[in-house]
């Protein structure tokens, strides 16, 4: 999946906005995603170090400056179904998660605060340089789905928040917040053994084809307010580099070639993480942030080009 | 809409009916698979872990309990821990151990306070009334009042002393002429707050602190104590019936005729019982 606008021997996906623009300019998305990870996990830091307390908690359910409470919708569902009515505080505090998710587009859970994130991109572009990309189990993209549906029925049955038994993304990030790196223990193994499934398993199967968590995220995604837009896709010149680096590469093709269908130019599907890693790669600018309802075949900019041009590009 | 799907393929009623039934036995392996990994891990709670106050039974509990960790943060003792991956107790629960640091008993209560789920029961407002546990004395040879001295440690320690544990005097039959204070738990006072056990001089506890499951036995629901339904009754229950004549047992007293002997033991029978026995 070699760069084709760009003859140099050494390619590689965003090589050329690197060209053009710089390092930063063409990771810019990615280092403020890792910040924003690391800031997740920051946060719940400052209090037992400092004495200071802006968040308590763990990433389940927490409290900020001591008025404003969040809580995991998963998780909050998993007890109802159990049989527990939450009091006000959880039921607030999911409700305001759900309504930021809703706003800001669901599985963007995944990809700016799940500490797995960075995990699961390491081991995936470890893969890629093994050569392992085509290895391992492949899975539906609904498996994660039936997943969730499974850990909704178990926790009916069973009465409990069944998927707080095993989940690794709360395991990982309680043991960091509250046991600290000096007595994580078997935090490092819960650790260990997701990057090897990430790794070895197959392409994200962890964070795209089990994780029930982002499976709810993902259906929220799909009525979300801010979606990813390639709204400048007249520009594309078919690199195929937001491809090789985008997480869900499915997702793209339906807006930045869907005029042939026409289709509007933002990316609908809710497996869509808003990583905007796309955005980072891409040499002609073709991505942006835009809102769900700005859809429509006008709502493309216009690019360098002008709008006739995009007809003869698809001829 | 721009963006209608018209390319849907067709799906024949076979496929559809086989791929749901496919999806549906993959959904009830996950949930066997998940279901016995709760299940195992549901029963750990070791007995020296105890709940925070006004934490609900423990099944409700982990229905109700999202592992955050709020409470923890809010004892002002660092009474609290979560338990740790591969710990024996339930992971990301909230427990303490009261031979290491005891519930204080505070009278805000900070960890119900703190508590966003219910998990922790917000109609516990006077900690007074907790049930973390029951202090149980289990080492009779081991504690010194037991062994006639004066020790008295857990009983000055309790918050609710003289309520929750009070000296019951005894003789001592070891020395003949001194007395025996035994510290002495009641149930419907004790806390579970483990004050006593943590402050217990001897190397082991003497006395600790119990899930109450575990502490308390328990009658069966049918039994009656005669004492008490006679005090609530205000008075015998059987007034005016007279004593009841229960059927007699055992040798047949003297009305039957030629059943004693002359020496006033019962008579022997040919095959070497006695006559007039019923069992």
């Amino acid at each position: 999946m070699s760069n084709i606008n760009n003859p140099k021997t050494k390619s590689y996906p965003g090589s050329s906005v690197v060209e053009q623009k710089g390092w930063f300019a063409a990771h810019k998305w990615l280092i403020a995603r890792r910040v924003s990870q690391a800031i997740f996990i920051a946060v719940f830091f400052i209090g037992p170090l400092t004495g200071f307390w802006l968040v308590k908690g763990t990433l389940a359910s927490s409290i900020t400056f001591d008025v404003l409470p969040l809580s995991d919708p998963f998780i909050f569902l998993q007890s109802l179904i159990s049989g527990h009515v939450m009091e006000q505080s959880g039921l607030i505090g999911a409700l305001i998660v759900t309504v930021i998710y809703f706003l800001l587009g669901g599985r963007i859970f995944c990809s700016w605060v799940c500490p797995i994130n960075a995990i699961s991109d390491t081991a995936t572009w470890l893969r890629r340089k093994l050569g392992w990309a085509k290895t391992g189990i492949r899975l539906r993209r609904k498996t994660a789905l039936w997943v969730m549906v499974g850990v909704l029925v178990t926790s009916g049955i069973t009465g409990t928040i069944a998927w707080e038994f095993i989940n690794p993304v709360t395991m990982l990030h309680r043991s960091i917040v509250f046991g600290g790196f000096a007595s994580f223990g078997l935090a490092w193994a819960v650790l260990a053994g997701l990057f090897l499934v990430e790794l070895v398993g197959g392409d994200r199967v962890w964070c795209s084809k089990l994780c029930p968590v982002g499976a709810l995220y993902g259906l929220l995604g799909r009525f979300s307010l801010m979606k990813v837009s390639a709204s400048k896709r007249a520009a594309c010149n078919d690199c195929m580099d937001c491809y090789a680096v985008c997480p869900e590469a499915h997702v793209i093709s339906p807006a930045l070639k869907g005029e042939k269908d026409n289709r509007g130019p933002v990316i609908l599907s809710g497996d869509c993480t808003n990583c905007a890693r796309c955005m980072d790669v891409c040499s002609e600018d073709v991505f942006k942030f835009s809102l769900r309802n700005r859809n429509n075949l006008d709502d493309v900019r216009p690019s360098d080009e002008t709008t006739g041009n995009s007809t003869s590009r698809a001829a | 809409m721009t963006q209608k799907h018209t390319d849907h393929k067709k799906i024949s009623r076979r496929d559809l009916l086989g791929n749901t039934a496919k999806v549906g036995c993959g959904v009830g392996l996950f949930s066997l698979t998940l279901s016995s990994l709760v299940h195992e891990a549901q029963g750990k709670l070791p007995a020296d872990a105890i709940r925070p106050p006004g934490a609900i039974a423990e099944d409700d509990f982990l229905s109700a309990c999202v592992r955050c960790g709020l409470c923890v943060r809010d004892c002002p003792y660092d009474t609290l821990d979560l338990a740790e991956i591969g710990s024996t107790s339930v992971t990301g629960t909230p427990f303490f151990n009261a031979r290491t640091i005891p519930c204080e008993m505070c009278d805000e209560i900070w960890c119900v306070v703190a508590c966003p789920t219910g998990a922790l029961d917000k109609s516990l407002t006077n900690i007074d009334d907790a049930k973390m546990g029951v202090a149980v004395l289990v080492g009779h040879e081991s504690c010194l009042n037991y062994l006639g001295l004066r020790c008295d440690v857990c009983y000055r320690v309790c918050p609710l002393m003289d309520e929750a544990i009070s000296l019951e005097r005894s003789a001592n039959l070891r020395t003949g002429k001194h007395a025996i204070f035994i510290p002495t738990v009641h149930s419907d006072k004790c806390t579970g707050c483990g004050k006593c056990e943590q402050s217990c001089v001897l190397e082991e506890a003497a006395i600790k602190v119990l899930p109450e499951r575990m502490a308390l036995g328990q009658m069966g629901a049918h039994y009656r104590l005669g004492w008490e339904e006679k005090r609530k009754h205000g008075g015998s229950l059987i007034q005016g019936q007279g004593i009841y004549d229960l059927p007699d047992r055992g040798y047949a007293p003297s009305t039957t005729e030629g059943v004693l002997a002359p020496s006033g033991f019962p008579e022997k029978t040919a095959t070497g019982g006695y006559k007039g026995f019923k069992p």
